[in-house]
């Protein structure tokens, strides 16, 4: 008979911690069998992936600077995902976050003032939250699948940085080329660690995580998030408005994700482009879910993916590997990670004496659920 | 004592500078798109092989390197790993390849496409209108519905005077044609561009050429029967009945001689604009769909553009409201060509802004 899945009646909370740890040693081995096909030493390979990207401060550094923008997007999605609203839009929200950050940094183009900054990184967030507002309102207000409408509306916040990059916010300077000007040094997050490109919004990041982990643990309104997610029509009876976290969940991961784009722009890259972002909104929701929907879960894999992509570039350089390797890598680890998870809230059952586990089973799994923060 | 100190410095100095004449010259290159989207990108890839054929270099590459944040990072790496000059080939790392010379003087920086230079950072480009106008030639000879389809990638003057200097030259033999341009916003994106040349042949037009990467465009010509024109490379082997002729980025000359000149001492940052003439833009053989007459009138063309006697923009010119602005016996300047955003009559549409 088929192996079937059976819920664990209580996962184990270290493997729950330690699953990424697990994955990643498995996918070394896979990748060391496709090293060997592919004829490349597998030390030397699997140095110039996870060793040598972080084996200087300065790699260090860009590590996190590469993991910002996924750890706050993560984070905030994982609210999302945890009461079942399904933002799958972050990366148009982080475009319009950068947008309006970056026409703010425009605005005050060669003025000082430390209000400059905070403003900044405010209408981000402003940007963000107006973005997912529009699919919080055609959710509450016309059911509108909400995968769809900020899906769609990724293109649509795409396609509005372009009109505007190629009109009002170019470079006057810039021989018609869809840029904008430099920001002034006034609009540029402040530098952490001198010679690197450490910005404030690391530590931002980092907050943001201890943010979600207390809202989500602490909080009311996170206990709310967890029981609509896993039981709606539960939360509906005990008075918990559907709405309120639909509103509350979209608006949150909207202005984390506004802040991620205007912190990208008056960070690394300083200025608009027309592309300012290689799709972290989308990487974000498999940084939400391979950090299982918990805050330091998502710091983990945000960190995790951030170092494929570092070390996709060092194998590269060093190794003259083809990019290719590195979206293999990312699949290789992300199949792991989940095939971990899945062994780590169930077990396999192949005779048919487990179908008498089943019932003791489902009524701890309701248990289990509220326990696993 | 001393004596002997100083020989043996002394000695130690000259087989250092010995060993570091003697040893390799490394060479990066930063990569837009994947080296094989036999496009842009693995023309580049072509002239770095080239590269290292001619010259007694190491080289190193990197591919889909994204125009934002990532690429300082990866300009800055190859920088601190040795390389002694770095190809950066995409207009976006512009910003990029400029901080990170800052904080490398002694590296020999060359930005494809850019207008930004310091003491260490050269530009080049090459004039891929001229090119176009051989393709608006043959397309203007060879299209039966007057409808020349034009897959655009970013509306930046690189592009326009490519849309230009074809609508140019497609009307001077026929002045019924229109040319229709889809936008799609990016440089490499084979379902995009496909889809785009799928919208223009039901729009009527039966010749299709493009301004991005990927020879997905001149499938769908093929597939559909109707003409079209590679891009960056010869895409022949994509579509041998379609593909008329190709414009060939040929930037192996190029790298050969900024290098040589590096590793000689007398590479200087400047600005390169070669088209035809200097061979940095080549057309493909001309495909079998092609007839003797058309063959014939494209030479000349190219013949002309190489002597000097004849230029893609020299006017008469028409703006797309009919009135001339570019007047007979004038042609425009390299300088206002650098920063073009004006289409020329006969270009359906306007540009996005």
């Amino acid at each position: 008979m088929l192996p079937r899945l059976i819920k664990r009646q209580s996962p184990s909370k270290a493997m729950v911690y330690l699953s990424p740890i697990l994955a990643l040693l498995l996918t070394l081995l896979a990748s060391i069998v496709l090293f060997l096909i592919m004829g490349v030493s597998p030390s030397g390979a699997l140095h110039a992936f996870f060793v040598e990207p972080i084996s200087s401060i300065y790699g260090l550094t860009e590590l996190m600077v590469k993991a910002t923008p996924l750890i706050l997007i993560g984070v905030a999605l994982s609210l999302g995902f945890r009461a079942g609203v399904w933002n799958i839009g972050a990366e148009g929200q982080l475009i319009l976050g950068g947008l309006f950050g970056g026409a703010t940094a425009l605005f005050f183009y060669e003025k000082t003032g430390f209000y400059i900054i905070p403003l900044i990184l405010i209408m981000g967030a402003l940007g963000g939250i107006i973005w997912a507002g529009i699919v919080a309102f055609l959710k509450t207000r016309f059911n509108a699948n909400e995968i769809l409408t900020s899906l769609m509306l990724s293109y649509v916040a795409a396609l509005l940085l372009n009109l505007l990059i190629h009109g009002p916010l170019k470079d006057p300077d810039g021989f018609n080329f869809p840029e904008s000007r430099l920001f002034s040094d006034s609009a540029l997050l402040p530098i952490l660690y001198d010679g690197t490109r450490l910005h404030l919004g690391a530590v931002i990041a980092l907050f943001f995580v201890g943010i979600g982990w207390i809202l989500l643990s602490r909080t009311l309104l996170g206990y709310q998030i967890k029981v609509m997610g896993d039981a709606p029509a539960a939360g509906e009876h005990a008075g918990f408005s559907h709405s309120k976290i639909i509103w509350t969940t979209l608006l949150i991961s909207g202005g984390a994700a506004g802040l991620a784009g205007a912190i990208e722009v008056s960070g690394p890259i300083g200025q608009l482009l027309p592309n300012i972002s290689p799709g972290y909104g989308f990487a974000a929701i498999i940084v939400a879910y391979v950090g299982r929907l918990h805050p330091l879960g998502v710091l983990f894999a945000a960190l995790l993916l951030a170092l494929s992509y570092l070390g996709g570039e060092t194998a590269q350089m060093k190794l003259n590997l083809p990019v290719a390797v590195t979206g293999v890598f990312q699949g290789l680890l992300l199949f792991f990670l989940l095939a971990c998870d899945v062994l780590i809230q169930y077990k396999i059952r192949t005779s048919k004496k487990s179908e008498s586990t089943i019932a003791p089973a489902v009524k701890s799994s309701i248990k289990s659920t509220s326990e696993v923060k | 004592m001393f004596k002997k100190i100083l020989t043996s410095v002394a000695i130690a100095t000259c087989l250092s500078a010995v060993g570091i004449a003697n040893a390799e010259t490394k060479v990066g290159f930063v990569y837009v798109g994947p080296i094989g989207d036999h496009g842009w990108s693995y023309q580049h890839d072509q002239g770095r092989l080239a590269l290292e054929k001619e010259l007694d270099v190491k080289t190193t590459y990197v591919e889909s390197v994204p125009e934002g944040a990532d690429a300082e990072r990866v300009i800055r790496q190859l920088a601190a790993d040795g390389n002694e000059v770095i190809f950066t080939t995409s207009f976006g790392y512009m910003n990029p390849t400029i901080k990170v010379a800052k904080k490398f003087p002694k590296i020999k920086f060359e930005h494809a496409t850019g207008y930004k230079r310091a003491d260490n950072v050269g530009t080049y480009s090459g004039r891929f209108y001229e090119g176009r106008a051989i393709l608006g030639t043959i397309a203007g000879k060879m299209t039966k519905s007057n409808i020349i389809g034009y897959v655009a990638s970013f509306p930046i003057p690189e592009v326009i005077r490519g849309i230009d200097a074809m609508t140019i030259a497609a009307r001077k033999v026929n002045p019924d044609v229109t040319v229709k341009v889809v936008w799609v916003n990016s440089w490499f994106d084979p379902g995009k561009e496909g889809d785009a040349a799928k919208a223009l042949i039901d729009q009527g037009a039966d010749i299709i050429t493009q301004h991005t990467d990927s020879p997905a465009p001149l499938q769908v010509a093929e597939k559909r029967g109707v003409y079209g024109f590679g891009q960056a490379s010869d895409m022949k082997a994509f579509a041998p009945k379609a593909q008329l002729t190709a414009i060939i980025d040929d930037w192996a000359p190029y790298y050969v001689q900024r290098v040589k000149a590096a590793i000689d001492g007398s590479w200087k940052s400047d600005d390169t604009w070669d088209g035809l003439k200097a061979g940095m833009v080549v057309m493909a053989p001309y495909g079998d769909a092609v007839p003797e007459d058309v063959r014939e009138m494209a030479d000349k063309v190219k013949a002309s553009i190489i002597d000097g006697s004849f230029h893609p923009f020299q006017g008469p010119i028409k703006n797309q409201k009919g009135e001339i602005v570019v007047k007979e016996g004038e042609t425009i300047s390299d300088g206002d060509l650098s920063k073009l955003d004006w289409y020329v009559e006969g270009v359906d549409g306007t540009i996005p802004k």
